[in-house]
């Protein structure tokens, strides 16, 4: 059980967030998020409230935000659901953080199409900023993660930062992009290829060329 | 009703069920783990593919596919064959090898299939997972690297015990099952997960490397903590028993068991009485059996016919016939069982019997609670109304609001209310095709009357929904052979016997009897022991063959699995060398015989199964009013064997009382 993270100490964390409460922004929104689902099924706010309540913790910390103990039983209150049940959800999803994590969460994509086209380079570009796996810089600046695939494997490599993903790195193009952030700046997410605006291919179609002017018929040459 | 052939075999099978079921029915074995009849499918253990046409050309989970008109099942293909293989050496990849020093050896589902359906021998050389422990409380032991996460303990504490600690967290290959924030399994039917485990990872943490299951000796026994009447086994080593497992009874305890009934047994072997004593100048002094009965024998030659007998919470029929025969010879009728004061009219059994049957409450659709705290009074009917909740029935309960694992609708701390319910409740009851009242120990005290004056709304054609909720398992026995007095125990201090019995009576109130001498036949050395003058060792419910009566007016009889320590005798036995003594010889020499003049007296007792009590309610006053409370304070420690239980007082103290046992993490 390595790679499950060790819940902070819980006397520390209810005497911190214990009195966790909706901002009244979130209140409202949390509102709306219940309306969306029938009466009794309210089970199915889980996810969002979850969400919601990482980024209120996050706000408060400057941080990307996670999820303190008194927070889920918070949820799990709101939604009349058993604590266990909101746990599970919580430690289910990665995208859930159950210990503090820095101002950026660097979620670094190593499954096999991004390993194959140098996910090792964006690697090695955040171990030389700094950062570790599992760990969160000493200026609390970056926490790095290395997860599985999300779903960007046409421009490959990629990496998750918060809300943004930045595409087709090296190792260059990630230290640009770490600097960047260090500095305060924002950079452009998506791809990181010049010329290339989304996932189209660089350059000239390779496939479907005929479909690039006028609706084509491919069918008869199968 | 689909038909479909099973490897050739034709069977019917009514609709909805599932393609296992019909394999079964078609006497094939189908190995599985996380498939149980009483929880819900999860197919997520695997083992249970077989082969289905028409369908996709791959094996399918037959747990969670229904059967359907005209499938051809194959459970003997070389498909089927390399698919168990499969998975079974999936499931063992991260399984340890450690069968050896495992608690589950022996009867464990996992090792059983992978000898009848895996491979034989391993081809994975990687290092194996590891799981830390957990902790579950004081019931269950964790070893979680044996976990092959069936989730069968999760579905169980969610759909059976209704208490949602258990719950699988992580995911993939770091899933692992734990309680939240390991913390107790506050369920007082927590030992179940440990049977449910198809593997060693949540095991009996009492009885942990205790025993081997092929050691045991077992017999079938009918369990005494509450009045349900759970029908047991006994699994005895040597003198000792070492566990208690359930029976399957659909009528009274389907498959389960609750924790009371299965971890008292480590009281058997203490705290026993297993000599006769006698108070000679206020202290009790070890004894011989004649001396003894020659004290008894003064103080009955004193006495007269003045003689009292009072039965605990525990004893069985014959016991109690025995006893009753016995008073009965030195001429006196003063016969009590309701040790704590109760006072209730018995004119009729059938007002103060559990009349739907306990199996029935699953038909109910509006039920009324009555000062009635089922969950601890009578766990195993609790989680029968939480099966009734799920086919849409409503819950409203008089009372003190309390945690009953379901949703109750409370109307009020006041028995006032009896008299004009709430319209909701009304209104319900009224609609309702089964309704049924369930009447509290508590309430039966106070609200008798009211009770019963509302009886008639919860009368159906063929159907009687006045139910009592007893929680001695001796009461209804006892009220069959004429245990009560009118106005209950008070009657017979106010009769102030010269010479009194107390069979195993031991929440009696012994200021009533200072003047008396007392006679103490019973097994462990609680309160009746402490206060008695003479002391004669008898057996525990494991020790004697016995007739008991559940709530309903259940006749179950029990086997005896170890004989008593020491000098302790049957309980009849010493009864009978008793009047022997007394000069008024009882009229049995075997057991058999004593059995058979009861049942000449009692017909009832004579045969198994429901007495079938007649109902007609007596007339009492109906007015009550004022709030009413719950005759269970401490489930865990409710009488003499389990007081003297060290698994009983752990459970107490920690999950009663909050203390904290949490062991520190490693």
């Amino acid at each position: 059980m390595a790679d499950a993270p060790q819940l902070p100490d819980e006397a520390e964390v209810r005497a911190r967030w214990g009195n966790f409460q909706w901002t009244p922004e979130n209140a409202e929104k949390a509102r709306e998020i219940m309306g969306r689902y029938p009466a009794g099924r309210q089970m199915s706010c889980t996810i969002p409230y979850l969400d919601l309540a990482q980024r209120q913790v996050g706000a408060e910390t400057n941080t990307q935000g996670w999820l303190p103990i008194p927070v889920i039983e918070f949820i799990a209150k709101q939604l009349d659901m058993p604590y266990i049940r909101v746990f599970e959800v919580a430690t289910f999803y990665t995208m859930f953080n159950l210990v503090p994590v820095g101002r950026f969460h660097v979620q670094v994509c190593g499954t096999t199409p991004c390993m194959l086209r140098g996910s090792d380079d964006v690697m090695a570009a955040c171990k030389a900023r700094g950062l570790k796996k599992g760990h969160t810089t000493e200026d609390g600046l970056f926490t790095l993660t290395e997860v599985e695939c999300m779903g960007n494997c046409s421009s490959a490599p990629m990496v998750q930062i918060n809300d943004d993903n930045f595409e087709d790195l090296t190792y260059d193009r990630t230290l640009t992009i770490l600097d960047a952030l260090a500095k305060g700046e924002s950079p452009k997410p998506g791809t990181q290829e010049p010329g290339r605006h989304t996932v189209e291919p660089l350059g000239a179609p390779t496939n479907l060329a005929a479909m690039e002017t006028a609706n084509h018929d491919y069918r008869g040459e199968w | 009703m689909p038909k479909l052939t099973v490897d050739g075999i034709e069977v019917e099978v009514p609709a909805g069920a599932t393609v296992l079921q019909a394999c079964e029915a078609a006497g094939k074995e189908i190995p599985r783990f996380c498939y149980h009849e009483r929880l819900s499918i999860a197919g997520n253990c695997r083992m249970c593919l077989v082969e289905v046409k028409p369908g996709p050309p791959k094996p399918q989970a037959s747990c969670a596919l229904p059967a359907a008109d005209n499938q051809e099942i194959r459970t003997d293909s070389p498909m089927v064959k390399a698919a168990r293989e499969g998975v079974m050496e999936f499931l063992l990849i991260n399984h340890p090898l450690d069968c050896p020093i495992c608690d589950q050896g022996g009867e464990c589902d996992l090792q059983d299939q992978s000898v009848a359906y895996g491979r034989g021998h391993s081809r994975y050389t990687e290092n194996k997972r590891a799981v830390t422990e957990k902790y579950m409380g004081p019931i269950i032991k964790t070893i979680m690297t044996r976990c092959i996460q069936c989730t069968r303990c999760v579905r169980f504490g969610e759909e059976v015990a209704g208490v949602e600690d258990i719950g699988a967290i992580y995911r993939g290959e770091n899933m692992q099952i734990t309680t939240y924030l390991e913390k107790a399994f506050k369920s007082e039917l927590s030992g179940n997960v440990a049977d449910l485990c198809p593997v060693g990872a949540l095991t009996h943490k009492p009885v942990a490397f205790e025993y081997r299951s092929w050691e045991l000796k077992k017999n079938l026994s009918i369990d005494v903590m509450d009045a349900v009447g759970t029908n047991i086994r006994l699994d005895s080593r040597g003198r000792q028993v070492m566990r208690v497992l359930p029976r399957i009874n659909e009528d009274v305890n389907e498959e389960w068991a609750h924790d009371k009934t299965r971890y008292h047994v480590d009281a058997l072997v203490r705290r026993r009485l297993d000599k006769p004593y006698v108070r000679k100048d206020g202290k009790v002094v070890e004894a011989s059996w004649d001396e003894a009965f020659d004290a008894i024998a003064a103080a009955a030659k004193a006495a007269g016919s003045s003689v009292a007998a009072v039965a605990g919470d525990l004893v069985d029929c014959e016991t109690m016939f025995a006893a009753k025969s016995l008073v009965k010879a030195l001429g006196s009728d003063l016969l009590e069982g309701r040790q704590t004061g109760l006072s209730y009219d018995v004119s009729n059994l059938g007002s103060v019997a559990f009349n739907t049957t306990i199996a029935g409450i699953e038909e109910a659709d509006a039920i009324l609670l009555v000062g009635s705290n089922l969950r601890f009074e009578a766990p195993l009917i609790n989680t029968r109304i939480r099966k009734a909740i799920k086919k849409g029935a409503k819950v409203f309960a008089i009372g003190e609001e309390t945690d009953l694992t379901y949703k109750v609708e409370w109307l009020g701390n006041d028995l006032g209310l009896l008299a004009k319910l709430p319209a909701s409740a009304a209104e319900a009851i009224d609609a309702a095709k089964k309704p049924v009242l369930i009447v509290g120990p508590a309430a039966l005290k106070e609200g008798q009357g009211a009770t019963l004056a509302m009886a008639s709304a919860f009368q159906r054609d063929g159907w009687n929904g006045f139910n009592v909720v007893h929680t001695a398992a001796a009461r209804m026995g006892g009220l069959m052979l004429g245990y009560a007095q009118k106005g209950g125990i008070a009657d017979i201090i106010a009769a102030a016997p010269k010479l009194a019995f107390f069979l195993g009576a031991d929440e009696v109130n012994f200021e009533g009897f200072k003047d008396s001498f007392k006679v103490y036949v019973g097994h462990h050395g609680d309160n009746g022991a402490h206060h008695a003058d003479v002391i004669l060792p008898g057996a525990t419910y494991a020790e004697k063959p016995g007739t008991y009566v559940n709530l309903e007016g259940r006749v179950q009889r029990a086997d005896r699995a170890v004989f008593a320590p020491g000098d302790a005798r049957e309980d009849w036995t010493i009864l009978r060398a008793l009047s022997d003594r007394l000069g008024h010889t009882l009229p049995f020499d075997t057991f058999e015989q004593l059995r058979a003049q009861m049942a000449s007296e009692v017909p009832a007792l004579g045969q198994e199964g429901l007495a079938g009590y007649a109902f007609s309610p007596p007339k009492l006053a109906a007015k009550a009013s004022g709030p009413v409370g719950y005759a269970v304070a401490d489930f865990y420690l409710t009488n003499a064997i389990c007081r003297a239980s060290p698994t009983m007082q752990r459970c107490s103290a920690e999950l009663i009382h909050g203390e904290d046992f949490a062991e520190a993490a490693e």
